[in-house]
């Protein structure tokens, strides 16, 4: 944000508050399609449950599929929201002061989405439980070193740590809209959900302290949830999986996913709500300049990985890669390498990355060619490991392409709604880095 | 119930807020609530206030969280001896994602604990002492004293440069 700017304190209460006006007859339209396209993804979630998993398109030998590609795309895509919240906050980014709202929202309804694939994908989705440690009647225990179970506890730890995270963050300004709103039913639950904040500096004091220690949590927290996703697939011994780079690999993907996903979110919200004054072009080259960084760790990862296959002398691993970049699924690994590797070269030339249009398409091309990572490595994999006699093709089915629309619904039903009834923009922050107001200023 | 007596002035500048602490803390009014629309160092400085107690809750919480993590694991892996890949019942390399995941959950929510208790955070909206205008544009300082220095206190309030001086019970 540019601090040269004429915004006010005033203003900022002012043009934030206004994105939580009555909703708009094409924001209403909005919501109802994206309902639509919800009651569909369950519809064909349910006729799953009916029916069985055979309707998923699983056959053999690919049984993790469009399911776990989506878990793993979703928890990808929430990782820049802490990055951003988190990681920039340590490192006093001012760039992420007026994005970091959004991103955090988009990290929680993220994780949200996330973490129904892995329940999706379960044949008895209504055992789902079974994963947790409780005392039960078959005096069983979870066991502890299994990557699934790892699973459990980094994307449950997450979803809390994020949501608290998103919550606190958000207190001073819900204040701000509760000393502002006049309807009754709205400053009822303004008052209860800013918890009677005053922003004395008592309650500062604390607060300030209090989210240090969550951004110093959330940090390695973010690096080991992508980790222990990665480790899902790495601990096993299939070729293309069974690799120690992974973790890096993965976090960095997650990071550039979750990078452009923030910018395709970001740039209509700028628009519809005028907010080119807090969101300016240099908080965009700040996230294209990352997404630069996090695109040559994923391209370099790719390049390795292929090194890697041919320099072991392993034939699986180099079979594995050949049939990747040549074989039945070559297309997908092509959009994979276009869309990661090659696209964002763009965001070299400044005129690129400072151009609000060329990099929300760029913003598409990456959030399409991260998807694809995810299912070349998922699904190729399977296709294709030890034994040629084991070897066998999948091909998506509706149900599956449903149920993933589905999920893109869900999450954006949380964002509408998140736009909507919460500030989308961090009040208090904003005017951290305005310059404050002094009486020998005003005298000059 | 009005327990207190107390003075409340509305500034519009940072910079008469933090004179108006300094002067307030000269003649001896220690007692001062100060409220601002965003985290200031200038004013918590001139109020010499000491380092959150928060941290210890977060520590305390990360303990408990990494001990819960250790015992969990490893005591229900006792209970149900299954020797798996031939590696030890009490296998500590994977252990320590569940002592280091419990350790951040148990952390954030004892420092989530610890910031609604010390800020003494509730559900209800603040009635006394309060404008809404904090939450904008202005700072306030809230002098609890008594009734014989009201007047004192208003004084410095207004040299200090207060757009609003205002009486309330506390």
């Amino acid at each position: 944000m540019n601090q040269e700017s004429a915004l006010t304190y005033s203003k900022v209460n002012h043009d934030i508050i206004r994105m939580l006006d009555k909703p708009t007859v094409k924001w209403w339209s909005l919501f109802i399609f994206d309902l639509a396209v919800l009651a569909f993804g369950l519809f064909c979630f349910l006729y799953q449950v009916y029916t069985g998993l055979g309707v998923a398109g699983y056959r053999h030998p690919v049984f993790w599929a469009v399911y776990i590609t989506n878990f793993v795309f979703w928890v990808g895509i929430a990782h820049s929201g802490t990055l951003i919240s988190a990681i920039l906050y340590l490192f006093r980014a001012r760039f992420r002061m007026s994005i970091y709202r959004i991103s955090e929202a988009m990290t929680v309804f993220a994780v949200l989405t996330a973490g129904l694939f892995p329940i999706i994908h379960l044949g008895r989705p209504w055992s789902f439980y079974w994963l947790l440690p409780y005392p039960n009647q078959r005096e069983l225990w979870v066991n502890f070193r299994s990557p699934l179970l790892w699973d459990v506890f980094a994307v449950g730890t997450y979803l809390t740590v994020s949501s608290i995270f998103f919550f606190v963050g958000m207190i001073p300004d819900i204040a701000a809209i509760r000393d502002r709103v006049k309807e009754i039913p709205r400053k009822i639950i303004y008052t209860i959900l800013s918890l009677g904040w005053k922003g004395s500096t008592w309650e500062w004091g604390h607060y300030t302290r209090a989210y240090f220690y969550f951004a110093a949590f959330a940090t390695p927290l973010v690096i080991s949830v992508h980790s222990v996703v990665s480790w899902d697939f790495a601990m096993s011994n299939v070729p293309g999986w069974h690799s120690t780079i992974f973790p890096p690999y993965f976090v960095a993907g997650a990071i550039f996913s979750g990078l452009a996903m923030v910018i395709t979110l970001v740039v209509p919200i700028r628009k519809i709500f005028h907010l080119e004054e807090f969101i300016t072009i240099a908080n965009f080259e700040g996230m294209a300049k990352m997404i630069i960084l996090t695109s040559l760790i994923v391209t370099y990862a790719y390049v390795v990985e292929f090194f890697m296959a041919w320099y072991s002398g392993n034939p699986y691993e180099w079979g594995q890669f050949m049939y990747r970049a040549k074989g039945d699924y070559a297309l997908f690994y092509w959009i994979m390498i276009f869309c990661n590797s090659v696209v964002p070269l763009l965001l070299w030339f400044k005129k690129v990355r400072t151009n609000i249009k060329a990099l929300f398409i760029i913003s598409l091309f990456i959030n399409i060619g991260m998807w694809f990572e995810r299912f070349n490595i998922i699904v190729i994999s399977l296709s294709h490991d030890f034994e040629p006699g084991g070897w066998g093709l999948y091909r998506v089915s509706w149900v599956e392409l449903g149920v993933t629309a589905g999920s893109f619904a869900w999450f954006f039903m949380f964002f509408l709604l998140f736009i909507k009834i919460l500030p989308a923009l961090s009040i208090s922050e904003i005017k951290e880095i305005l310059p404050a107001p002094t009486r020998e200023a005003k005298a000059r | 119930m009005i327990k207190e007596q107390g003075v409340f002035g509305i500034f519009s500048y940072i910079d008469s807020t933090v004179q108006a602490i300094k002067k307030l803390r000269e003649a001896d009014f220690k007692n001062l609530r100060v409220f601002s629309p965003f985290p200031s160092h200038e004013i918590e400085e001139a109020l010499e206030r000491r380092e959150s107690i928060v941290r210890f809750f977060t520590l305390t919480g990360a303990t408990l969280g990494a001990l819960c993590g250790l015992t969990l694991t490893i005591l229900t892996s006792l209970d149900w001896p299954i020797r798996t890949s031939a590696k030890p019942i009490v296998s500590l390399p994977p252990f320590m994602i569940f002592v280091f995941e419990l350790t951040v959950l148990f952390g954030s929510l004892a420092t989530l604990l610890g910031l609604l208790i010390n800020s003494r955070l509730r559900r209800n909206a603040p009635r006394v002492m309060y404008d809404p205008r904090f939450s904008e544009d202005k700072f306030g300082i809230a002098v609890v004293c008594k009734i014989e220095d009201i007047r004192k206190v208003e004084e410095i309030l207004k040299l200090s440069g207060a757009d609003e001086v205002q009486f309330e019970g506390i």
